[in-house]
């Protein structure tokens, strides 16, 4: 035999023998250092969305899927898969899901640039840094800054900054997982869901005079639309018009009645 | 020439950076930095499984590779041999230290192939390091590694709140990052000798 061909098989035998042995202690050790684990768990991890958003309440889809199996954790618990995975999970876990409707976050401010700026903010672009300088630039403390932290804050990049100043929610990309909500300073952002049709789109407890000066969208507080309404659906507290979503009927009345075209329909 | 462990030490950790003046394990050098938790999560992988590296290489290149003159086979048996460990470790944290795999274990996987930690097992071999050095190497250069990380994920993280033009917002920006650091390691630690 030549010297090229003993030396081939050589390393030949050298690399194989090497790759048998780590791969036979590997077998070794997949055996040894098993971890139990309800086979449940896994088949619901592969069906949830896998972003790690936290929306559930949990850290991250595979610690909601193990507090499903083991702690009875809402199968309905995952915001971001919907009912689809609330379906498959209840498939998995052998329980019924009753459909819910979706909702998306709804902005409770109608602003942006019908409302005034009371001085021009140089800063980091970002509504919480915006809030700490005075509450703000804008006349009113109450309603959007349209800095964005929302926008931020959705990791499905559902939201942007209209040509408005205010944050635009897109529904195809939305997942309602609630980020956007949670993460605004000033709590402008709300459920809504997509049969309630009627919104009052101010969050401003000022009184009308004072909501007038900065605004030209806000609510006044006239009440016009509490006495007008047929169901009785609409109270004004605090100088702000609340909508019971539960006996509004979406007749429009309110909205033609409402100087300020607060209330809109959608 | 034996060198002094310190000088080693010092050499791996600042003069032979990893990511700033070598260029190794570029990958999760801008891929995980994107917030210090991550980045920090990342380093200690690198610096245990550096140090593992080391060890399991210098074994397998003295008793296997040199005795039978096989050296040329260094570099495919380190890459066997690494992955093979990272797995092994991934193993045995998951079963006995659950919390540690948590915070730690989604790292393993993306080293296994980091080619950093196969520089720190050919940089051995080819300096010639003795069991002691090599193992010392290995964990500086994790260790100038974790520095680096956090460095950089701690200047994206604030970069995050300047105004940028949003043609050069995320990746870009971090290579900018990155030649600045980089400019700045080189100029302190290899132009001028220490």
């Amino acid at each position: 035999m030549s010297t090229t061909t003993t030396f081939l098989i050589e390393s030949m035998a050298i690399l194989g023998g090497l790759g048998l042995a780590v791969g036979l202690m590997l077998i070794f050790a997949s055996k040894k250092f098993k971890v139990e684990t309800n086979p449940l768990v896994e088949e619901i991890i592969s069906v949830l969305p896998g972003v790690n958003c936290g929306a559930c309440g949990y850290a991250g889809c595979s610690d909601f899927a193990e507090r499903v199996v083991n702690e009875n954790a809402p199968i309905t618990g995952c915001p971001v898969g919907g009912f689809d995975v609330a379906k498959e999970i209840g498939g998995i876990m052998g329980q019924e899901v009753a459909e819910g409707e979706k909702q998306y976050p709804f902005i409770k401010c109608h602003g942006g640039l019908n409302c005034v700026d009371r001085f021009e903010y140089v800063g980091f672009e970002d509504c919480k840094a915006v809030m700490m300088l005075s509450d703000g630039e804008k006349g009113c403390s109450y309603g959007c800054m349209g800095r964005g932290t929302c926008v931020r804050a959705c990791p499905f990049d559902a939201l942007y900054i209209g040509d408005d100043r205010l944050p635009q929610v897109n529904k195809y990309l939305c997942t309602s997982c609630g980020l956007c909500i949670t993460s605004c300073p000033n709590d402008v952002l709300a459920f809504a869901k997509e049969s309630e049709k009627i919104h009052v789109r101010c969050v401003s407890h000022d009184k009308g005079k004072a909501v007038k000066e900065v605004c030209t969208v806000g609510c006044i507080g006239c009440k016009i639309c509490e006495k007008n309404c047929p169901e009785q659906a609409i109270t004004v507290t605090d100088f702000l018009a609340v909508i019971d979503q539960d006996k509004c009927t979406a007749c429009g009345i309110c909205v033609e009645k409402c100087p300020q075209n607060t209330i809109e329909a959608r | 020439m034996e060198k002094a462990l310190l000088a080693i030490f010092l050499e791996g950790v600042f003069i032979k950076n990893f990511l700033i003046i070598q260029f190794l394990g570029l990958c999760s050098f801008v891929g995980v930095t994107k917030d210090v938790k991550s980045a920090a999560g990342m380093a200690g992988a690198v610096v245990f499984v550096m140090a593992l590296a080391a060890t399991a290489s210098y074994m397998i290149y003295t008793y296997i590779l040199v005795p039978t003159t096989m050296t040329f086979l260094d570099l495919i048996s380190f890459i066997v041999v690494i992955a093979a460990l990272v797995q092994l470790v991934e193993f045995v944290v998951r079963k006995n230290i659950p919390a540690l795999y948590r915070s730690l274990g989604i790292y393993l996987p993306l080293i296994t192939t980091n080619c950093a930690v196969l520089g720190v097992v050919m940089l051995n071999v080819q300096s010639e390091y003795n069991f002691i050095q090599s193992v010392v190497f290995g964990i500086s250069a994790g260790i100038g590694f974790t520095i680096v990380m956090l460095m950089m994920s701690a200047i994206r993280e604030r970069s995050s709140f300047v105004r940028t033009p949003s043609s050069i917002k995320g990746l870009p920006l971090a290579f900018l990052i990155a030649t600045m650091l980089s400019l700045a390691f080189v100029n302190y630690f290899w132009v001028i000798p220490i």
